[in-house]
């Protein structure tokens, strides 16, 4: 009998299966490939739902792996917050894994066997980081991921090698530092599990070991996630990626290390530690810097996948500046990490969207640069509507994702009392609508010069790509109502009383 | 009395539901064209079957979901927003069959597009008119923005696509500002619903100077006001096609900014508020401000659509003063200038178009003698210019009248007034007469050669230029067309009493 208890482990199992499986059957016929990718992310999403809803109703999944009880063993523990972030990157996942067959073949003919082999494979390292509760089974995942990402990026070649090469150094750095971090927790605590680690850590919170392994895991998973200022690796990485490889790595690698950073946060270190210094305000700080400087440099990018690529930093000064904002707020609706992860999400679907249509014009016309879009509009109507409707969205124009991200940031920072960030907030979507509604303008707006009649037919993409683009956009605006409406706060309400957050927080 | 129905609900999805049916029908021009029409008048139906209700002192009610406790996401439907919604909603009507005649006249190109987002502009419009509470306006009063782009750009010149540009980097800053301010009202005040009479807790909880920088921030989130010196972008947007010059920056774009600021004046501040922070002075003189100095750019435009740009600046900012008195005649006039001037103005615009289409004359000086050879026109074209200056028998004068009143109610500083509006009023005939003048007196140069070439516009244009230059009229001697003068008692009626 199969209970959900089982399917953490599972998860992670099949997928990492499902790797080899491909590698194998990939050799007796390629087409394989990507029915068995298919299948399984499906099959692992499915199971992720079955998650999140044992998670609500029941509560918290303990496993203990081979038997063996914690602290001694590995123990995967999947409360709310990482069901909800298990479904977001299982969903993309699946969407990125549909959009590639074709874009895929047309790309890298070469390489389906070893591209899909190694996007199975990145797919169990991130499920691995999301369900694990020892932290360095987490720092094992986080290798994995990162490992084939690096991989992945390079799978383009030239450029893309020393894209990847950075992405490299600077990844391997930021695990380093992870492991520093758990070295030093080790030697002071004697445990890695990390509910043992938040029991035993308490008594030592002066401990300088403890505070300098707190730097270590803050600016080792700052690289990952590319927060300003150590963003550097990225727009180079994201924009000579495949392009479903560049909507996971902005829709999901990044959120997932911000994920392995709140769970450091709050359940190996809890909010006693972070009151007992002001880490968090200087986190907005440089997060609302991260967010103006992000979108000034995504304006003056020509390549789109670029541009993207540094909205994508703006976007994750958002989602830290909201984790930031989390210990000081305590409204049942915006407090705690409420906006944060409500972004998660809304970023995953938005940047998923953008990246994928930037990887259609690419397919059909090879076109990388803003100003060689003329006329586009005409021509890929779909595909200009999504992107249309998922720029509006970065914009914040309602009732779109991207407008109930900046509402709820916005309250959040002004229950914190700190307007500074309103401003920015504001600011930044001013950012946002000059660069966003530059791309809009060519698609649809600048008249081709000479050539009025002559190419004005239609030249979509397949459908197999048109799906995934416009099942994302029409989310952006889907989830954006659901998020007004409230249907999905018990989610992240459940999250906050894990922590102690929002309304659950004691003054 | 609060009366719960799907109406409100019923008059937004007709633009939504006809935009769907346009793009269909987008390789049959005859059905696609039949769709915006359908919808203009089953929505203005909708609209107007709502006004006996309301007319017995009922507020309609639809609430979707609540968005934050003590926002409720939905619609309030109130005597005021009811008179902005019919005006919206009759001028579509009109407006949807002069733009057949517009744009098959001038073969225009993406007409597809250009019915698409008309519909949603006037799905904008009218959700802002409808709406309860600021958050459910601003939600409208973005996509408006947005939809409204296409249209202003619609000519894809680089000109066009210069003034896209700038309409939407003044008017989303605006919405910026409007956000904040809904936000900050949020905070202070824990609801944004309006309430006649005013929020009553805000003045409790927010400090005074708190309460005038946010009533600065309304200010600049209403920038589609057009007021001085946040006006440029609606000259700029007259490069759009004649028909969106018409019923956007004449009634729903320009009108969703006025409404709005007259909305937080009354309904979210209230008369009392705003007279104790003595705000209702300071609005009052950035509106003569603007009337003032928008005359005088008037006069000295020479492309016809610009000096009526600049006509309706400065008609908006006596929509604002009228408001700014915060006497009741004072706001009546406000309330009901805003269909009657979009009555009037439509009609200007309808007749630029016109021309434009009949003769391809842009300009004031080249329009010599054109009155005799379209004389329905230019008749129609007197008779919003009288409005415009306030004189009988036209709309025009009932509003003034009012003003002036409002002015004498008020008292103070305020009995100052008059004379401001006497002064707008000669600038007014300043720059219309002129045009007249020219239109009818003057004879066009070589007028014995090849003068037969122009005639009249299509019927498709002159019948609705026609019908809005009568009402013009009819509302003179009987303001209660379309209900308008009741409803707008009833709206003033609960809002307080004289402040002297």
């Amino acid at each position: 009998m199969l209970s959900v208890e089982h399917l953490p482990v599972l998860i992670v199992v099949i997928s990492l299966l499902s790797a080899f499986t491909i590698f194998i059957a990939g050799w007796l016929n390629k087409r394989f490939c990507w029915f068995i990718s298919f299948a399984t992310i499906l099959v692992q999403l499915v199971m992720a739902v079955f998650i999140l809803h044992h998670v609500l109703t029941v509560g918290t999944i303990h496993y203990w792996l081979g038997g063996w009880s914690p602290p001694w063993g590995i123990e995967y523990v999947v409360d709310a917050l990482n069901a909800y972030v298990l479904v977001i990157l299982l969903f993309l996942a699946l969407i990125c894994v549909t959009y590639s067959k074709r874009s895929i073949a047309h790309e890298l003919p070469y390489k389906i066997v070893p591209f899909y082999t190694v996007y199975q494979l990145l797919v169990t390292g991130l499920c691995g980081v999301t369900v694990t509760g020892d932290i360095f089974n987490m720092y094992v995942f986080i290798e994995i991921f990162s490992l084939s990402a690096y991989a992945l990026i390079a799978s383009r070649g030239k450029i893309a090698l020393k894209a990847s090469f950075t992405y490299l150094v600077l990844g391997s750095i930021g695990a380093c530092f992870f492991l520093l971090g758990i070295g030093f927790l080790y030697s002071v605590t004697g445990t890695l599990n990390m509910h043992d680690l938040s029991l035993l850590l308490p008594p030592l919170y002066g401990n300088k070991i403890v505070l300098a392994a707190f730097g270590f895991f803050t600016v080792g998973l700052s690289i990952k996630m590319a927060l300003f200022p150590l963003h550097t690796w990225l727009p180079d990485a994201h924009s000579f990626a495949p392009s479903e490889i560049s909507a996971m790595l902005s829709g999901i690698i990044i959120e997932v290390s911000t994920y392995a950073f709140i769970r450091v946060c709050f359940s190996v270190y809890t909010l006693n530690f972070i009151k007992l210094l002001p880490i968090f305000d200087i986190l907005c700080w440089i997060a609302a810097f991260g967010i103006i400087i992000g979108s000034v440099l995504a304006i003056a990018q020509y390549n789109l996948k670029r541009m993207l690529a540094y909205s994508s930093v703006s976007q994750m000064g958002y989602i830290m500046l909201a984790v930031g904002l989390s210990t000081s707020t305590h409204h049942a609706l915006w407090g705690g990490l409420n906006p944060a992860l409500m972004h998660i999400l809304n970023h995953a679907l938005m940047k998923g969207c953008l990246f994928l249509v930037a990887g259609a014009f690419i397919y059909k016309a090879d076109l990388w640069n803003i100003t060689d879009f003329t006329g586009l509009g005409r021509k890929m109507p779909y595909t200009c509507a999504a992107f249309v409707l998922a720029a509006i969205s970065m914009i914040g124009v309602p009732p779109t994702v991207g407008f109930v991200s900046k509402l709820y940031i916005i309250l959040a920072s002004l229950e914190a009392g700190k307007f500074i960030f309103v401003a920015v907030m504001l600011l930044s979507s001013l950012l946002n609508l000059v660069y966003f509604w530059r791309v809009i303008e060519m698609l649809y707006m600048r008249r081709e010069e000479g050539e009025e009649h002559s190419s004005s037919s239609k030249n979509e993409i397949p459908l197999s790509m048109l799906i995934p683009v416009l099942t994302l956009a029409s989310l952006c605006i889907i989830v954006g109502v659901l998020w007004l409406t409230e249907i999905p706060i018990p989610i992240l309400d459940q999250v906050n009383a894990l922590f102690g957050l929002g309304r659950y927080a004691t003054p | 009395m609060i009366e719960e129905s799907i109406r409100p609900l019923l008059a937004i999805l007709c633009p939504a539901i006809g935009s769907i049916l346009i793009v269909l029908f987008r390789k049959r021009p005859n059905i696609r064209e039949s769709w915006t029409m359908l919808a203009g008048i089953a929505q203005f139906l909708i609209i107007f079957s709502m006004v006996p209700l309301i007319i017995e002192g009922a507020i309609i009610k639809c609430t979707f979901f609540t968005a934050f406790p003590g926002v409720d996401f939905g619609f309030s439907v109130d005597a005021f927003g009811l008179i902005f919604a019919i005006t919206s909603t009759f001028l579509w009507i009109l407006v949807s069959s002069y733009s057949i005649g517009y744009m098959r006249s001038l073969k225009e190109h993406a007409q597809t597009r250009y019915y698409f987002c008309f519909a949603w502009a006037i799905f904008g419009a009218v959700g802002v008119a409808l709406s309860g509470n600021l958050l459910t306006m601003f939600v409208f009063y973005e996509i408006l923005t947005v939809s409204t782009y296409p249209l202003v750009a619609h000519d894809q010149t680089p000109e066009a696509l210069f003034a896209g540009r700038k309409y939407l980097a003044y008017l989303l800053t605006a919405g910026v500002f409007f956000l904040a301010a809904v936000v900050f009202t949020y905070h202070f005040a824990g609801t944004t619903d309006f309430v006649t009479g005013g929020i009553p807790n805000l003045a409790s909880e927010a400090s005074r100077a708190a309460l005038m920088a946010l009533f600065a921030l309304f200010l600049l989130g209403f920038m589609k006001a057009a007021w001085m010196p946040f006006h440029s972008w609606l000259p700029t947007a007259m490069v759009a096609p004649t028909p969106v010059s018409a019923l956007l920056h004449a009634v729903a774009v320009v009108k969703a900014g006025v409404f709005g600021i007259v909305r937080v004046v009354c309904y979210i501040y209230g008369v009392d508020l705003m007279h104790e922070l003595g705000l209702g002075l300071a609005l009052a003189c950035l509106a003569t401000f603007t009337i003032i100095v928008a005359n005088l750019f008037a006069l000295v435009q020479d492309n016809l659509k610009r000096r009526l740009a600049y006509s309706t600046i400065n008609q908006l900012s006596l929509i604002i003063f009228g408001v700014a008195l915060l006497s009741p005649e004072g706001i009546e006039g406000a309330m009901m200038h805003i269909p009657f001037h979009g009555f009037m103005k439509i009609t200007l615009f309808m007749c630029a178009g016109a021309i434009m289409v009949a003769s391809g004359k842009k300009n004031i000086s080249e329009m010599a003698g054109i009155g005799k050879k379209m004389p329905v026109t230019m008749i129609t074209f007197s008779i919003g210019a009288l409005g415009m200056c306030a004189l009988p028998p036209t709309a025009g004068f009932v509003t003034h009248h009012l003003f002036v009143g409002g002015c004498e109610e008020a008292g103070g500083t305020m009995s100052f007034f008059p004379y401001i509006l006497l002064i707008a009023a000669i600038l007014d005939v300043m720059y219309f007469f002129p045009i007249i003048y020219t239109a009818f007196f003057e004879k066009s140069e070589g007028s014995s050669g090849s003068k037969s070439k122009i005639k009249e516009a299509p019927l498709f244009m002159l019948v609705p230029i026609a019908i809005t230059a009568t009402v013009s009229v009819i509302f003179f001697f009987y303001p209660d067309l379309f209900h308008i003068s009741e409803l707008v008692e009833i709206a003033v009626s609960s809002l307080g009493g004289v402040h002297p």
